[in-house]
């Protein structure tokens, strides 16, 4: 294919990714060392009420922003450096946590807190998606051929459920006397409140995000099972290889390949976690880095927005996602070159 | 395979096979239990949907002692009807369907579809009702009602609170999301296919890091340039510069460019699934590369696009993010607007309510899985078995 016909067929695509995609991202790069404020200046107001004799009068001193010719509030934009990544990541009070002994401290720090819960998050529901996913297509496979078609489909259901949707039934479920807050409760004989208690938001988060993702991975992984050699199985049989030898040695290794891009799908996804918060509101005890971007973009009660410091949250997470890509990227450069 | 045609030694103990079985059933469960339970508790007045006995919210007797419910023969004409419906549009409908050329086949199945969902309502709400009543009154214990049953939750979220107005939004955008990203994408997708040049594998990799970014960043940098858009494009497009912010259209734009590499990724994959020779024979007889590409290569591409189609389609429909902070609530989206319910959510009807728009975003996609089954599970594969 000549280069100009390429360019005619990719053209478009790319100019989207570029305006949409590396366009800000560079804008938000410039955004995070640079502060937008509006341009106040210190007035003296005497403002005078009618008194018997004399008036009283009182003179104030008041900061007011200054209005361009069409009214609007003029803004100054000034290049502040790293300030505002010193702001998110609040490195003074992580100090003073440090040097005082008190490492609890550091997590009430919104960046650290974030950072904390997102990567527990993420490293603990892998192994369960990897796991109950494997279970899941092997139980499948397993299973007669008329039920496998309905089977699917219900296991279908809950990873194509919207997910603030999804996270809100199982809050449901859950939050206040939710009926299995109920059963709970009435196993235990105690008094069960999940929505007060940080651990149990917690714990529901990632169950919700297991049971939202092992379906994706049990139809990859039922997928490859289909394609498992069946000679190697039966040598394996008449080598006297248990049913638990077979699955150790023959299936895992063939679904290697397998196991190793649903890993890579779940860190990016997972790590970008955000509609756990918005779907079980537990921006009050857990939040996600993307979360937190998020919060400082929603317009405060004066209507402002954050930009700088959601602009520095944004490259920080950053850093997480290049992190996660490192190894599998080289990887496929590796290939490429010797391909 | 009969049980005889397995070797013995793959024949599995009785143990086994239960305790596989029995994890099915657990799995199932677990996977269906939390909509189940939503869809029951949308249909009940509050104070059943709320019980702590699970009985009372499947068959809801605060919501029979107010007058609203089912009798058995309610049920039994209503599963008849549904299951009456889906026959008649599988036999008759589908068929009617088959049309010339790719446009006019979209344009019969939407006719269609309209023309099903409006004999289905009308036929549940409006002939329904009126022959049961009478039929409930003659047939004594048979009708009288046993499940309680209502659907003012529905008829609150979706006439009072105007949510259709969000379904129309969400309608807006996930069309445009759909056809604009396919149309750049399967152009994209075949030609990345097609060359094995290094640029091409320099933008799938760039492409495959822009898939992974957080869209919180990109937004960031949206926001910024859509809320000042009006002044800084003035100088390019004079006085009726918009204003990009809480545009359904920025938004369509957003969400395609965001999808993109994730779509070429995925027709890419398609694209080289179909032989090459197929567009070399095309280009002997004389097609240039794009007559060869809409000609010969998408005729037998269309699997590939409907599946993709249906990726672009939950992106855009499910999104929350970049939806809430680029919209304003005059043109919110459903799954934005649902955030809305359940933050002010005060007494337990408003909770109620929450539940039953909650179970109406859900049921197109239940709907979607339903038709779509097997592209969905080829979908998923697709990136993962060959690469």
């Amino acid at each position: 294919m000549k280069p100009k016909v390429f360019a005619m067929f990719v053209g478009p695509s790319v100019f989207l990714m570029l305006l949409f995609i590396a366009a800000p991202l560079i804008s938000v790069l410039v955004n995070s060392f640079q502060v937008t404020q509006p341009i106040v200046e210190v007035v003296e107001v005497e403002t005078c009420t009618p008194g018997f004799l004399t008036q009283t009068c009182v003179t104030e001193v008041k900061t007011v922003p200054i209005l361009d010719d069409f009214g609007k509030i003029q803004t100054t934009t000034k290049w502040v450096g790293l300030q505002s990544y010193a702001n998110v990541l609040e490195l003074d009070r992580v100090g003073e946590a440090i040097s005082s002994g008190a490492w609890g401290n550091i997590l009430q720090i919104d960046f650290w807190k974030a950072l904390r819960f997102t990567l527990t998050f993420t490293l603990i529901t892998l192994p369960f998606v990897l796991g109950l996913g494997l279970a899941i297509a092997v139980v499948v496979n397993n299973a007669t051929k008329a039920v496998k078609g309905p089977v699917i489909f219900v296991s279908l259901l809950p990873f194509i459920i919207t997910p603030v949707i999804g996270a809100l039934s199982i809050r449901w479920l859950f939050y206040g006397d939710g009926i299995v807050t109920v059963w709970l409760e009435a196993l235990f004989m105690t008094d069960i409140s999940v929505a007060a208690n940080g651990w149990a938001v917690e714990f529901l988060m990632m169950f919700y995000r297991v049971w939202h993702v092992a379906p994706f991975a049990f139809v990859i992984f039922y997928a490859g099972l289909q394609t498992v050699n069946q000679d190697t199985l039966e040598s394996a049989i008449i080598d006297g290889a248990s049913r638990w030898d077979r699955l150790r040695y023959v299936i895992v290794p063939h679904l290697m390949p397998l196991i190793i891009f649903i890993t890579l799908i779940h860190l990016m996804d997972a790590y970008r976690a955000f509609e756990e918060v918005v779907g079980f509101s537990s921006q009050s005890q857990r939040i996600t880095l993307q979360w937190l971007t998020y919060d400082l973009l929603q317009p405060d009660d004066a209507g402002n927005r954050a930009i700088s410091r959601a602009s520095a949250s944004a490259m920080l997470t950053m850093i997480g996602i290049v992190l996660i890509l490192i190894l599998p990227l080289r990887r496929t450069w590796r290939d490429h070159k010797g391909g | 395979m009969s049980d005889a045609a397995i070797p013995r030694a793959m024949r599995q103990p009785f143990g086994l096979k239960l305790a596989s079985n029995l994890f099915l059933i657990f799995w199932l469960l677990l996977a269906a239990f939390p909509l189940f339970w939503v869809l029951a508790m949308s249909f009940k007045s509050p104070v059943d949907a709320f019980s702590s006995s699970a009985a009372e919210v499947i068959f809801g007797p605060e919501t029979l002692a107010k007058g609203d419910g089912l009798s058995l023969i309610d049920m039994a004409l209503g599963i008849a009807f549904i299951w009456l419906s889906i026959k008649a549009a599988v036999k008759w409908l589908m068929p009617m369907a088959a049309g010339v050329g790719t446009l006019q086949r979209v344009f019969s199945w939407l006719v269609i579809c309209a023309g099903f969902a409006v004999m289905v309502i009308v036929g549940l709400f409006v002939v329904l009702p009126w022959i049961l009543a009478p039929l409930n009154a003659l047939a004594g214990p048979l009708g009288t009602p046993i499940l309680g049953l209502t659907t003012e939750h529905y008829y609150a979220v979706w006439v009072e609170n105007a949510f259709w107005q969000n379904f129309n939004n969400s309608l807006l955008v996930t069309a445009g999301v759909v056809t604009v990203s396919l149309t750049v994408g399967t152009l994209a997708g075949y030609g990345l296919a097609r060359s094995g040049s290094n640029l091409a594998f320099w933008i799938l990799i760039v492409a495959l890091v822009f898939r992974a970014l957080p869209h919180s960043v990109l937004v960031a940098g949206y926001l910024p340039f859509f809320i000042n858009s009006a002044e800084w494009l003035r100088p390019i497009l004079g006085e009726n510069a918009p204003t990009l912010y809480g545009q359904p259209l920025a938004v369509i734009a957003v969400l395609v460019s965001i999808n993109q590499p994730f779509t070429i990724w995925m027709l890419r994959s398609f694209f080289q699934s179909i032989p090459e020779e197929l567009d070399e024979s095309a280009r002997v007889d004389g097609c240039t590369h794009f007559q060869a590409f809409r000609w010969v290569i998408m005729p037998v591409m269309w699997p590939g696009v409907i599946t993709t189609g249906l990726f672009s389609f939950l992106l855009a429909y499910n999104d929350f993010l970049v939806t809430s902070l680029l919209l304003d609530a005059s043109n919110q989206t459903m799954v934005p607007a649902i955030a809305g319910y359940f933050n002010r959510e005060t007494t337990t009807t408003d909770q109620v309510e929450a539940v039953a728009a909650a179970v109406s975003i859900t049921a197109p996609l239940f709907l979607l899985v339903m038709v779509f089954q097997r592209q969905i599970v080829s979908g998923l594969t697709a990136g993962a078995v060959k690469g």
